[in-house]
């Protein structure tokens, strides 16, 4: 079971409280009737998946209930980072260097 | 290839078991085949097993970056079975179930194919409702499956608790009596070492990290760990990892990969004469010929490629086990495991050509594609052979998800095994 550190609450919480909620920085299109097939395609269906570092979506649902986003790594499961919706991505870059 | 025979095993066993030959050869890889197949998983050695057998063709080879069948065919539950709610699915499903029966024959190999039936637990009204349409529909299509009451089930499988006070009451099931179980790593190993005997190179401990294409966008061999090799088609049967490796072409998948996990209690003596599964609690059980019963549980709720899942998931699968079988609650459990799977939006595989010229992809089998493996393999091949898909397969294309013609077993069926 993963430990997950709640941005809102600031506390680290078994992975049981929360929901996991796929993808993050997937922005849903305003304009829905104009999309091509393509680009409904693209944000409906289609998923990064990569073997490594993750941005992904949690909800601490048992918990504060609020959405937030994390960087996880996806071979070690280690999250580099939790941090509040709207707030930028972290840069990968930058967070991998103390690991 | 020396046959299997009982005829065989008494000549070795007259003359101290010194005459077997090796399964299938390890050979160099030649610097270009006609085919690549990427991934010694069961699909990928029964798609050449197919290409050599029905195709008649043989400069192929089959790349596995670990060693053959230790992917998710050596990590699964093994459960066959048909009874899917589309016409689709009971299609393709359908077409590897025929294929079982007779496969030890056809691969001189005993895969311990055993139709002992799956029954699937219906605990609310809801279930019901589910179980029934899935019975009428599959009937429909050719494909058994019959409805039975708790009594009925209890007869079928005499451990089952069925007592109205239990935490997760059977008010009913749907049993499909040609369902059972095989062997994994014997599919593996028989279609290996059929797929070797035909000429087939297979090559384990070989990764491959990119793939190369022409000028005109037409696939041209792949780079691997033991360096470039050159392929005028290539067929990517990776599993978990099949986004990862569709990336390597950039083509970006309708994929995500979860942990799923199994266990194995100690071996004891024959007491659990079927399959049983319950989608509405997530558990699913059967009993291995070595004695061990084999339990399957959930996906964990975030992608991974650890090959580990939370301990919880486990735990939650354990109980309900002990509330339907109430018998089991002192056996021990003696291992547990994880294999990654790829799940595609639909629930349904991908079995298809793609938008690069000379690239094909099978994937998102997801929780439960072991049980499709001849067919898969059996329908891949010709989509490769052909350059066109076989009619059981058509209908999984990767176009779907542009398309909208999705096979909505996800809807169907909530999980799928
Ligand atoms: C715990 C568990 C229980 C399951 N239970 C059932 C069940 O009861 N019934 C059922 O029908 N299905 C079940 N499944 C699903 C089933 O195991 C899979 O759908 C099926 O085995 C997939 O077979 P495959 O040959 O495509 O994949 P795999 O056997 O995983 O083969 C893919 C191979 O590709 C290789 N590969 C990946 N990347 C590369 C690369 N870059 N280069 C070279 N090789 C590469 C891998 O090493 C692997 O060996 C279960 C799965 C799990 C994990
Ligand atoms: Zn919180």
């Amino acid at each position: 079971m993963l430990l997950i550190h709640c941005p809102y609450c600031e506390e680290e919480r078994p992975e049981i409280e929360f929901a996991n909620a796929g993808e993050a920085h997937i922005a849903r299109p305003s304009d829905m009737d104009g999309l091509s097939d393509q680009a409904f395609e693209e944000f409906f269906f289609i998923r990064s998946n990569p073997k490594g570092l993750h941005y992904e979506r949690w909800r601490h649902i048992h918990g504060c209930a609020r959405f937030f986003n994390a960087l996880r790594d996806t071979v070690t499961d280690r999250f580099v980072a939790t941090y509040k919706t709207g707030e930028p991505k972290p840069d990968i870059a930058a967070e991998g260097k103390d690991q | 290839m020396r046959k299997y025979s009982v005829f065989a095993l008494a000549r070795e066993a007259m003359r101290g078991h010194t005459g077997w030959q090796e399964q299938w050869s390890s050979p160099e890889p030649r610097q270009e085949y006609d085919i690549i197949i990427i991934g010694a998983g069961g699909h990928g050695l029964a798609t050449a097993y197919y290409l050599a057998k029905e195709h008649g063709l043989t400069n192929i080879a089959v790349l596995e970056k670990g060693w053959l069948g230790g992917g998710n065919t050596g990590r699964n539950t093994t459960i066959i079975r048909s009874n899917y709610l589309y016409d689709e699915s009971a299609g393709l499903y359908d077409h590897a179930l025929k294929l079982w029966d007779g496969l030890s024959q056809d691969i001189n190999y005993n895969v311990m194919y055993s139709a002992r039936g799956v029954m699937m637990l219906s605990h609310n009204v809801h279930d019901v409702q589910v179980a029934k349409r899935h019975v009428h529909a599959n009937r429909l299509n050719g494909v058994d499956n019959e409805w039975l009451t708790p009594e009925q089930a209890k007869a079928f499988c005499p451990p089952l608790n069925i007592s109205a006070a239990a935490r997760y009451p059977v008010v009913g099931a749907a049993l499909q009596r040609r369902g059972g179980t095989a062997r994994h790593d014997a599919v593996a190993w028989g279609y290996a070492r059929a797929a070797s005997d035909r000429g087939v190179h297979i090559i384990q401990n070989c990764e491959v990290t990119n793939i190369r294409r022409a000028n005109d966008g037409r696939v041209s061999g792949v780079e691997t760990s033991h360096g470039f090799i050159g392929a005028k088609k290539i067929g990517v049967v990776a599993a978990g990892h099949s986004s990862v490796v569709m990336q390597m072409a950039d083509v970006r998948m309708p994929l995500e990969s979860y942990p799923l996990q199994a266990l194995v209690s100690e071996p004891v003596k024959p007491i659990f004469p079927c399959v049983v599964m319950s989608n509405t609690v997530h558990a699913y059980i059967s009993q291995s010929d070595k004695g061990e019963l084999v339990i399957g549980a959930g996906t964990d709720q975030y992608i991974s490629y650890s090959q580990t899942g939370g301990l919880h998931i486990l735990t939650h699968t354990l109980e309900a086990i002990c509330e339907m079988f109430p018998i089991f609650t002192r056996m021990r459990m003696l291992r547990s495991w994880g294999g990654i799977v790829d799940v595609t939006p639909d629930r349904s595989p991908i079995l298809s050509k793609t938008p690069v010229p000379g690239l094909y992809v099978n994937c998102g089998w997801g929780t439960g594609g072991f049980k499709a493996t001849p067919g898969s393999g059996h329908a891949f091949a010709h989509t490769i052979a052909r350059d066109e898909p076989h009619p059981v397969n058509a209908p999984f294309t990767l176009e779907r998800f542009r398309g909208g013609r999705l096979i909505d077993e996800a809807a169907a069926a909530a999980v799928a095994h």
